[in-house]
């Protein structure tokens, strides 16, 4: 078997450089055309009507008088009479129209009948949820009743962080064309290679006859991975219309009310320890939703999950909301700011520094020198010794506070099939159904085959973003770096491998002992013994060399080119307005790894955007719902508040790169960083207020009510 | 957005003439960053859309007699970088710097501020000024309000979304507003009104009108203008106060403090101000007089923080116009 | 910067609505309704409306662009439904996030949030006009050096928000950045690239107005 491990860390040439984003351009100027920028010839646009009850059933739909309405070319329903709706913006119907004005137009001519049934939209008072609560049923480990009477000090507590939404700029949606036996299908998608198989089961159609492409998808976080029903109702609608291109994405407020959540998660918490800081118990009571399928618990307690005594209860509340999808590392970051926000508050009762109590309890992690290590970088990197003081202690009306969240992820590879192509002029192309959704694909799987193949990223063509490559697994759980680098490295060395043995007579020795460096296919370690890519290229004849890689998850460990299991520590410094209770963002650090890093400079991006969408929930975002009318009251950007670059501070980012990690091989790095931030903040505000402020966001009104009338001057 | 019929009249007379009787039959466009939104959203859906931004005269700001006049097209932008406005009034430079982004600046005009309909989500999500439920309750007061009024006793709870009014309203500013029947003069405080029914407007404008021209009176104050956030910018403020202080030395003469996006209009704290007279702005006196601000407030079921937070907006404004560091 | 002098504006404005377009204003509630229908005289006396769709031509990137809109079709769904110019997204089509922001007469707008036709008679620059195809603007060159962009939908509006910011102050300070880019909103996060490549670019251009 050929040797497909990564070349040695002091070896690789393109590898763990600092390489631009080659698809930088396109997007910088505005060429790069998403899948909402497809303007087909003949394109019929296309609005949706939904439900403004958030439960109702339907008793009737009339779709007579939009059927005449200018320019109307097609109308179809979701539901039918007598189907329930379950969530407010539930989708009902959609039109199709030679222009947008018109569609919308015609939707309104619509007529519902609804028979408007009881709702439920709040679950922060699990009290008041009455048979809407399913309990998850009781995990127990050890003797955590006796545990807590042992204790020397028992924390109680509680905390909560509220549903917020994907708010992808680009909406859910695709433009499809239904020509035939043939459909051409365009989505905002994370998965080009699985998305077309979707829509074929949901169409009865053959998946061998979609094709799906996207070459450019504008941010999906773990919400865009189905064909979705107006995927198939907009494919639908072009077969109606003879084949037309139809478009359909998503408004704002149906982005925000139906297209993906991530999922509240409410705590009652007590938390027992010895005088020393040697956590000793943990008894959670705890509730969540993700709409009307209730919640999952999170994983609880979080990275120090090892606590000896354990009793862990949860009840899924299921609500007349939107249903949830993955959100960037899902339930993570609420497990991380209900943990660290309890061992913070126990170290406050200990009167100790919550770093020792962190650094104490490390042995209750599953990677005790990881993190370690990990948390007296972070305290470097933020100034901890000098920064940290007593809860609420210092002086004036702006108070400062440092506070820590620690994250943990598996990752990994996904699937993946790589196709190379070495062409007898010299070129080489790279194929792969997968697809870039900010990460960075292109430029890692181009940097991947360069250096395997000594070429020079030039060099290299590498396509994604159709099914009609060799599949790639979807862009989920940070899996595709490690996916699509081992299968496009196991392709190269495959394609290699064929290239010496044309090669290898004219050099005159076998065909292992040859290596492609610099443009040269050479005798091994002797660059006089060589020739150029270019003259290797002619030798192969009038016939390319096609080599396929695989990367198969339950091989990869063995193979050791990617692996699970990645470690975080953020801190975060906070500025807090004790008489507005408006927190400022001095500083956010992180240290992270993930293992072998392909591509520093848009890793520390990935790393950069999670900080700072963690900043977004920590201070700003929350999906507000009204009881009453059972509406969601802030599905646009003015409400649902996302940060921006006034709000942002100053951050500082440390890919934790050692030999030791780099030997693990490719690990995964999008929802591993997405994770501490928040919980970071949250216990930077406790540590300059003196007083936790038990529910996210931080706003004034909620930090506000947290101090009370405590006084700082 | 329904279809309207489209008129860009380059005179006021050709405007008036566009103009209706009722508000469903026209409704005025000038930066457009409200109307816009109100129309996709089907909040309004007039029949007809005049663009008054082609009428020359409604434009520049100048010196007019004892006043400095404002335009009523002229941009938040061209306000917010005008030298006279910032020597005399900064606290009106402070107001326009405030409001969301330069984009915004860069369309939204002085009048559309005064002008614009009010941000509660209830309205905004189709459910009338008064905000109303499927059976007639009353959504606010019990419902989700930690950005509604402090000071209302209803029936609106929406607070005024002007980012200048309080600003206008310290310094004594008027309003000029006029029809095909002629011109009239409105204090700035008394155009903004809190609807007692449905179907009023917010406002003392009637759909046939237009206004033409803001006037402040040159007599000089120290004046500030002091907003909260929750977001740094791009955001409505929580509490908006500002304050102009007529001095004798460091005695307040007089004293006028107004209070934004804390009632159904501009909200003058008038207690305080009274309590001001004589006094010297310390942080003692700006600290009184931020508690007398909100002595008559009435808080929702959630939006007392509210209360807190305008008192500190009225100590801090007071004590950035007098110079005095806290 | 060149804008169109005043004298030469006012005409464009007349000729650019195609006269069939143009219908006099009778008072509301006398049926003047339709799509362009009723032909009249324009009376100077009184003020003209239009309705239904019309023809506009938009002075789009330095050229003239001839378009069919409705009235209320906003600029942004012009350039991107109509003039097939996508480079200006549509995110919350309310003027709250600068995904769709466009220069117009030399300032920064959302292009969400105004009629197309508004912009008659208006110089419009989309990031498509920033520079010839194979080329790059150096603020753009900045966002790639910085990386500046992860999904990268939010990139074009950010673009030239910067561009404009960089027109009106070519050294700004990292505060005035701040204040400066505050209209737009990233979803990724990019936020730190594009502080730096705001600030790089200002050095490319050497603080000039280019």
């Amino acid at each position: 078997m050929p040797d497909y491990k990564w070349p040695a860390m002091n070896k690789r040439k393109i590898m763990g450089t600092r390489v631009s984003r080659l698809d930088g351009p396109a997007k910088s100027s505005g060429r790069a055309k998403y899948p909402s920028d497809m303007n087909p010839q003949g394109l019929l646009q296309t609005a949706i009507l939904v439900s403004p009850h958030a439960h109702a059933k339907i008793r009737s739909i009339n779709t007579d008088a939009a059927k005449s309405m200018p320019g109307v070319a097609g109308i179809r329903t979701f539901v039918n009479a007598g189907a329930e709706v379950q969530w407010a913006n539930a989708e009902i119907a959609i039109v199709a129209a030679n222009t947008e004005e018109q569609a919308r137009d015609a939707v309104r001519a619509i007529k519902v009948d609804y028979e408007v049934l009881p709702h439920m939209v709040r679950e922060e008072n699990l009290a008041k949820a009455g048979t809407r609560a399913k309990a998850a049923g009781e995990q127990i480990t050890g003797d955590p009743d006796q545990a807590l009477k042992d204790a020397d000090v028992v924390l109680q507590s509680e905390y909560g962080i509220p549903v917020i939404t994907h708010c992808c700029l680009e909406p859910h949606g695709q433009v499809s064309e239904w020509k035939g036996d043939a459909i051409n299908f365009w989505p905002s998608t994370q998965a080009v290679s699985t998305v077309g198989n979707q829509l074929a089961q949901a169409l009865s159609f053959d998946a061998a006859k979609i094709k799906v492409t996207c070459d450019y998808m504008g941010g999906g976080f773990g919400s865009k991975f189905p064909a979705d029903s107006w995927g198939a109702e907009g494919a639908r609608l072009s077969k109606d219309t003879g084949g037309r291109p139809v478009k359909v994405f998503l408004d704002r407020a149906t982005e925000l009310t139906i297209a993906g959540v991530r999922p509240s998660h409410f705590m009652k918490v007590k938390v027992g320890a010895k005088k020393d800081g040697t956590i000793t118990a943990w008894q959670s009571d705890s509730w969540s939703t993700g709409g009307f399928a209730g919640g999952g618990m999170a994983p609880i307690p979080y990275v120090y999950a090892n606590i000896p005594n354990r009793r862990m209860n949860h009840a899924a509340v299921s609500l007349n909301a939107g249903p949830q999808r993955a959100w960037r590392a899902p339930n993570h970051p609420q497990a991380s700011f209900l943990t660290t926000s309890a061992i913070t508050d126990l170290a406050a009762k200990l009167n100790m520094d919550p770093l020792d109590v962190f650094l104490k309890n490390a042995n209750l992690t599953l990677r005790e020198a990881t993190y370690k290590s990990q948390l007296e970088k972070a305290a470097k990197m933020i100034d901890w010794k000098a920064k940290y003081h007593a809860p609420g202690e210092g002086k004036g009306t702006i108070r400062r506070g440092v506070g820590i969240g620690v994250a943990t992820w598996g990752g990994a590879g996904h699937a993946s099939k790589c196709k190379i192509v070495l062409h007898p002029d010299g070129s080489v192309e790279v194929e792969l159904g997968s697809q870039d959704i900010g990460t960075g694909t292109r430029t890692c799987i181009t940097m991947v085959a360069a250096e395997t193949l000594g070429l020079p990223m030039s060099a290299i063509r590498v396509k994604i973003g159709t099914n009609s490559y060799p599949a790639s697994g979807p862009s989920g759980g940070s899996t595709t770096i490690g996916g699509v680098s081992s299968s496009t490295r196991k392709a190269a060395v495959n394609a290699l491998e064929k290239l010496f043995e044309k090669v290898a007579p004219s050099l005159g020795v076998p065909a292992d002992q040859l290596e492609a460096v610099d443009s040269r296919i050479q005798v091994k370690g002797n660059p006089n013994k060589a020739m150029s890519w270019k003259q290797a290229a002619q030798k192969m004849g009038p016939q390319s060399i096609e080599e396929m890689g695989e990367n198969v998850p339950a091989q990869a460990p063995r193979e050791g080119l990617n692996t699970l299991g990645a470690s975080g520590v953020q801190m975060a410094e906070v500025e807090v307005d004790t008489e507005t209770g408006r927190v400022r963002m001095r500083k956010l650090v992180a240290v992270q790894d993930c293992g072998l890093v392909v591509n520093p400079k848009t890793a520390e991006s990935q790393v950069y955007g999670a900080c700072i969408m963690s900043i977004c929930s920590a201070l700003f975002e929350e999906r507000v719902m009204d009881a009453v009318t059972g509406r969601v009251l802030n599905p646009d950007m003015e409400f649902y508040k996302l940060a921006g670059l006034p709000d942002i501070g100053e951050i500082e980012v440390q890919m934790d790169i050692t030999p030791e990690h780099d030997a693990r091989g490719i690990i995964g790095l999008g929802e591993p960083c997405a994770i501490g931030g928040g919980a970071a903040i949250a216990n930077a505000i406790h540590n300059a207020l003196g007083v936790r402020v038990p529910l996210a966001p931080a706003t004034p009104e909620k930090v506000l009510n947290a101090i009370g009338n405590r006084r700082y001057a | 957005m329904q279809a309207f019929e489209y008129g860009n009249p380059t005179t006021l007379k050709d405007a008036f003439g566009l103009l209706g009787s009722n508000w469903s039959d026209a409704e005025i466009l000038a930066g457009g960053t409200d109307i816009l939104s109100l129309m996709k959203d089907y909040i309004t859906s007039p029949k007809r859309v005049v663009n008054i931004k082609g009428i020359k005269e409604l434009g520049g700001i100048a010196r007019k007699g004892g006043n400095v006049r404002i335009g009523a097209t002229v941009t938040l932008d061209d306000l917010a970088s005008n030298a006279v406005i910032r020597a005399s009034f900064p606290s009106l430079t402070q107001a326009a710097l405030g409001v969301a982004s330069p984009q915004i600046r860069n369309m939204g005009t002085v009048a559309g501020d005064l002008c614009q309909r009010p941000r509660c989500w209830y309205y905004r999500r189709g459910f009338g000024l008064l905000a109303k439920g499927p059976n007639g309750e009353m959504l606010v007061p019990n419902g989700e309000n930690k950005y509604h009024a402090i000071f209302s006793s209803g029936p609106a709870y929406f607070v005024s979304a002007s980012t200048l009014g309080p600003a206008l309203v310290a310094l004594g500013a008027s309003v000029t507003i006029a029809s095909a029947s002629g011109n009239r003069s409105v204090p700035v405080e008394k155009f903004f009104v809190s609807p007692s029914g449905d179907g009023q407007r917010e406002i003392d404008l009637k759909p046939n009108e237009i206004v033409t021209e803001i006037l402040i009176p040159a007599p000089a104050t120290k004046n500030a203008t002091y907003e909260i956030r929750e977001r740094e910018l791009l955001d409505w403020p929580l509490t908006a106060v500002s304050v102009a202080l007529r001095l004798s030395g460091s005695t307040v003469n007089s004293a006028s403090i107004a209070l934004g996006h804390v009632a159904p209009t501009i909200w003058r704290a008038s207690q305080a101000e009274k309590m001001l007279v004589g006094k010297t702005i310390t942080a003692e006196t700006a600290e009184a007089a931020g508690e007398a601000a909100v002595a008559n407030a009435t808080p929702l079921s959630q939006n007392a923080y509210k209360l807190k937070l305008t008192k500190v907006a009225v100590k801090r404004a007071l004590l950035q116009a007098a110079g005095v560091k806290a | 910067m060149s804008s169109q002098n005043d004298s030469t504006k006012d005409n464009l404005t007349k000729s650019a609505f195609s006269r069939r377009s143009w219908l006099r204003g009778a008072g509301i509630g006398t049926g003047v309704v339709g799509a362009g229908v009723l032909e009249q005289e324009a009376d100077a006396q009184q003020a003209k409306v239009m309705s239904g769709e019309v023809e506009i031509s938009l002075n789009l990137n330095g050229r003239p662009r001839s378009v069919k809109v409705e009235p209320r079709t906003t600029l942004l769904d012009a350039l991107r439904n109509r003039l097939d110019t996508t480079g200006a997204k549509r995110v919350c089509d309310r003027g709250t996030c600068g995904a769709c922001t466009v220069i117009v007469g030399g300032k920064a707008v959302y292009g969400c949030t105004m009629l197309a036709v508004d912009a008659v008679g208006k110089n419009i620059q989309t990031i498509e006009g920033l520079a010839p195809e194979g080329q790059l603007h150096p603020v753009s060159q900045a966002f790639v050096n910085n990386d500046a962009q992860q999904c990268g939908y939010c990139t074009p509006g950010f673009v030239m928000a910067s561009k404009a910011l960089l027109d009106r102050n070519p050294n700004p300070t990292v505060e005035q950045v701040e204040k400066g880019m505050a209209g737009n909103i990233c979803r990724c996060g990019t936020y730190v690239g594009v502080r730096k490549a705001v600030l790089e670019a200002a050095k490319m251009r050497g603080g000039s107005n280019a």
